[in-house]
């Protein structure tokens, strides 16, 4: 196992009133992504425990590209990984963003 | 983008959604009333197993089991989902201390039913003792909270059925719904080839395992009360139907199981197949029971009249 | 030990226990006076559905007409893999068994395990695992998953696995990592009469209710069950 962490700062904060939300599961090839309301409004901060060992330089990539797509601001996510592709990684991300930012508690 | 969704009604949502392809966290939010789930040590929470790191594992922050309080046509229940995707929904420490912690609860306040969304291989390896003695005690807890009155119904119809442990588990349940693609048994096909040999079960033969173990097998058996298609309204509706009728536990269940039981080696001890028990029961192309459609399956089983209602 | 042993030291006041083919069936005379239900597996047989109708069939016979508490013996193999079993619906009977034993110890017949072989599994679930007080004898040698198995599943070395047994008793064999997870309430010396310890524990049996979570919190060996199966509970009884 690998963990990996990133932190951003964002333009502005995500929408939406839910406090968390949870897509995905932990299986080969797929992830769990737990996305809390948790931070600054300007920031942004993924945590990440990968089966994958050694492939930061593609977390990076594929967070700094969701970041600056979705500009989750205040959104703290959280990452277990049984080794997804990038895009099953993007797709997540975007799930967990659009869940959090639907109406409810 | 959303739009399209919103026009159509729960109900319509959860009879177009496979029961066997969703999450365990789908199948909770489309079988209850829209809206109602409450989860007890969500993923939030950060509940992990303490044992997979041992074995550079993945965790999920849920273990792999989704329990809480929901409504059911405004009545309330306590509901328990696992995720067959997560280490094959296997039971172990902290997944398999969520279910007996509710089991305990649903003891306590007995007039609130329990569901049991199964789908599990059983116990966890990486954790094979601690799995296998959170079976055992939910087990006794599903007996404890019986005999105090309340009602424990197991939904099967998972991709990774309902095995091992999981299937004891399902026996102690006060009645069951099972799918076409919902397996119960004790030892999966794998287990048995690897044990006994192919001669004993090719577990590649895969109309071998569903005849076998598979939900219309044991719908016609009597083991399930009521065969749902892969739908999660219809596993909805079938829950509500049998919360109207079963009646309260006691001593003279287990002595009618223990008929029901011993008629059923009498009856079909010496047969080598599942089509050879069809066809002892009467029933006519008998090798033609996995191809039919679920109304039709239903109307056959329905004829037969094999329940276990009152008798487990 | 042999069963003809143990059960001579258990009972020296006389007992009437056959062992037919595995099938452990009868009733012996307790030191105090009153009379105990015998049943279980012998010889590492499989518990299979032939096995199990015969287990619950005797508890249930006893239970309209007996009093007095039941001992379950185990030295059994894993539960039968066949086909047969399978399609019979092993899970049901085994199941069955199960509640049977639960069903007799919460309403005035407490039941004791006493494992004096192997067992594994589901047959374990079914029989030790399903009394109040499962008890252990020196040279018992429960194996919820075997190693060899578990290598091949993990794909980790046996050497790998054995290395971190030392370290937990989670997922290993034996007697004493099921012990120390609450599983094996206690463990009796084989040395002395086995009726002592038998007469000691009817005497002073614990409550019906289920505490292994918290035994194996207090032995190291399960420190998260008890904490979330309390939690969960708690919640529920506020969400009504």
């Amino acid at each position: 196992m690998e963990d990996l962490n990133f932190q951003h700062q964002v333009r502005a904060r995500a929408g939406g009133t839910r406090q968390s939300a949870i897509v995905g599961v932990v299986a080969s090839g797929n992830l769990e992504v737990l996305v809390e309301r948790s931070l600054p409004d300007a920031e942004c901060a993924v945590d990440i425990k990968t089966a994958a060992v050694g492939f930061g330089a593609v977390w990076s990539a594929v967070i700094g590209d969701f970041v600056e797509r979705y500009s989750p601001g205040g959104l703290k996510f959280s990452i277990n990984d049984g080794g997804a592709r990038p895009d099953t990684v993007s797709l997540r991300l975007a799930q967990a963003v659009r869940l959090i930012a639907e109406a409810g508690q | 983008m959303t739009a399209p969704l919103k026009d159509i009604t729960p109900a319509e949502r959860a009879r177009s959604t496979s029961f066997y392809e969703a999450s365990a966290r789908t199948r909770l939010e489309l079988l209850l009333d829209a809206g109602s789930f409450v989860e007890f040590i969500g993923p939030e929470q950060r509940e992990v197993s303490p044992h997979l790191k041992i074995f550079d594992l993945p965790e999920q922050f849920d273990d792999g089991i989704v329990v809480g309080h929901g409504r059911l046509d405004g009545s309330p229940v306590f509901v328990a989902a696992q995720e067959g995707r997560f280490m094959g929904g296997a039971f172990g420490e902290v997944h398999g201390a969520k279910l007996t912690g509710l089991l305990r609860a649903a003891r306590r306040i007995s007039s609130i039913p329990v569901l049991i969304l199964f789908d599990t291989g059983g116990v966890r390896l990486q954790e094979a003792n601690a799995g296998e003695l959170a079976i055992a005690e939910i087990m006794r807890a599903v007996m404890e909270a019986r005999s105090a009155g309340a009602k424990v119904i197991g939904l099967i119809g998972g991709r990774s059925g309902c095995y091992g442990g999981g299937g004891l588990i399902a026996g102690c349940c006060s009645a069951l719904i099972v799918s076409e693609p919902g397996r119960i048994a004790v030892s999966g096909p794998e287990v048995i080839e690897t044990n006994r040999g192919i001669e004993e079960f090719d577990s590649r033969d895969r109309a071998l395992v569903w005849r076998t173990m598979g939900g219309k097998h044991r719908r016609l058996l009597g083991a399930a009360d009521v065969f749902a298609d892969d739908n999660v309204q219809d596993f909805r509706e079938a829950a509500l139907e049998l919360l109207g009728l079963l009646g309260p536990f006691g001593l003279d269940r287990l002595k009618a199981e223990q008929r029901r039981l011993a008629d059923r080696l009498r009856s079909f001890g010496d047969c080598g197949d599942a089509v050879d028990i069809w066809t002892a029961e009467g029933i006519a192309h008998a090798e033609a029971v996995p191809e039919l459609p679920a109304d039709q399956f239903i109307a056959l089983a329905n004829r037969i009249g094999r329940t276990s209602r009152d008798a487990r | 030990m042999t069963l003809d042993n143990i059960l001579a030291s258990l009972f020296p006041d006389g007992h009437e226990v056959r062992n037919d083919k595995g099938v452990i069936l009868g009733s012996a005379t307790l030191r105090s006076g009153g009379r105990m239900l015998v049943l279980g597996v012998a010889d590492r047989t499989a518990l299979g559905v032939d096995e199990a109708i015969r287990l619950s069939g005797h508890v249930l016979e006893s239970i309209d007409r007996d009093s007095g508490p039941i001992l379950v013996l185990v030295d059994s193999d894993s539960q039968r893999m066949s086909k047969r079993d399978e399609m019979l619906g092993l899970n049901e009977f085994l199941a069955h068994l199960a509640k049977v034993l639960i069903h007799a110890d919460m309403n005035g017949r407490p039941t004791i395990g006493l494992l004096y072989g192997h067992s594994a599994a589901g047959a374990l679930l079914a029989t030790g695992l399903a009394t109040r007080v499962l008890v252990g004898l020196p040279g018992a040698d429960p194996a919820v998953m075997d190693l060899p198995s578990m290598a091949k599943v993990t794909k980790l070395s046996m050497e790998a696995l054995q290395e971190k047994a030392k370290s937990t008793p989670v997922f290993a064999p034996g007697l004493s990592n099921l012990a120390q997870m609450g599983a094996v309430h206690m463990t009796w010396s084989n040395a002395t009469s086995l009726a002592d310890p038998l007469e000691a524990l009817l005497a002073g049996l614990p409550a019906v209710q289920d505490r292994r979570d918290a035994l194996g919190k207090e032995r190291g060996g399960r420190l998260k069950a008890t904490e979330i199966a309390e939690r969960v509970h708690d919640l529920a009884l506020q969400a009504r």
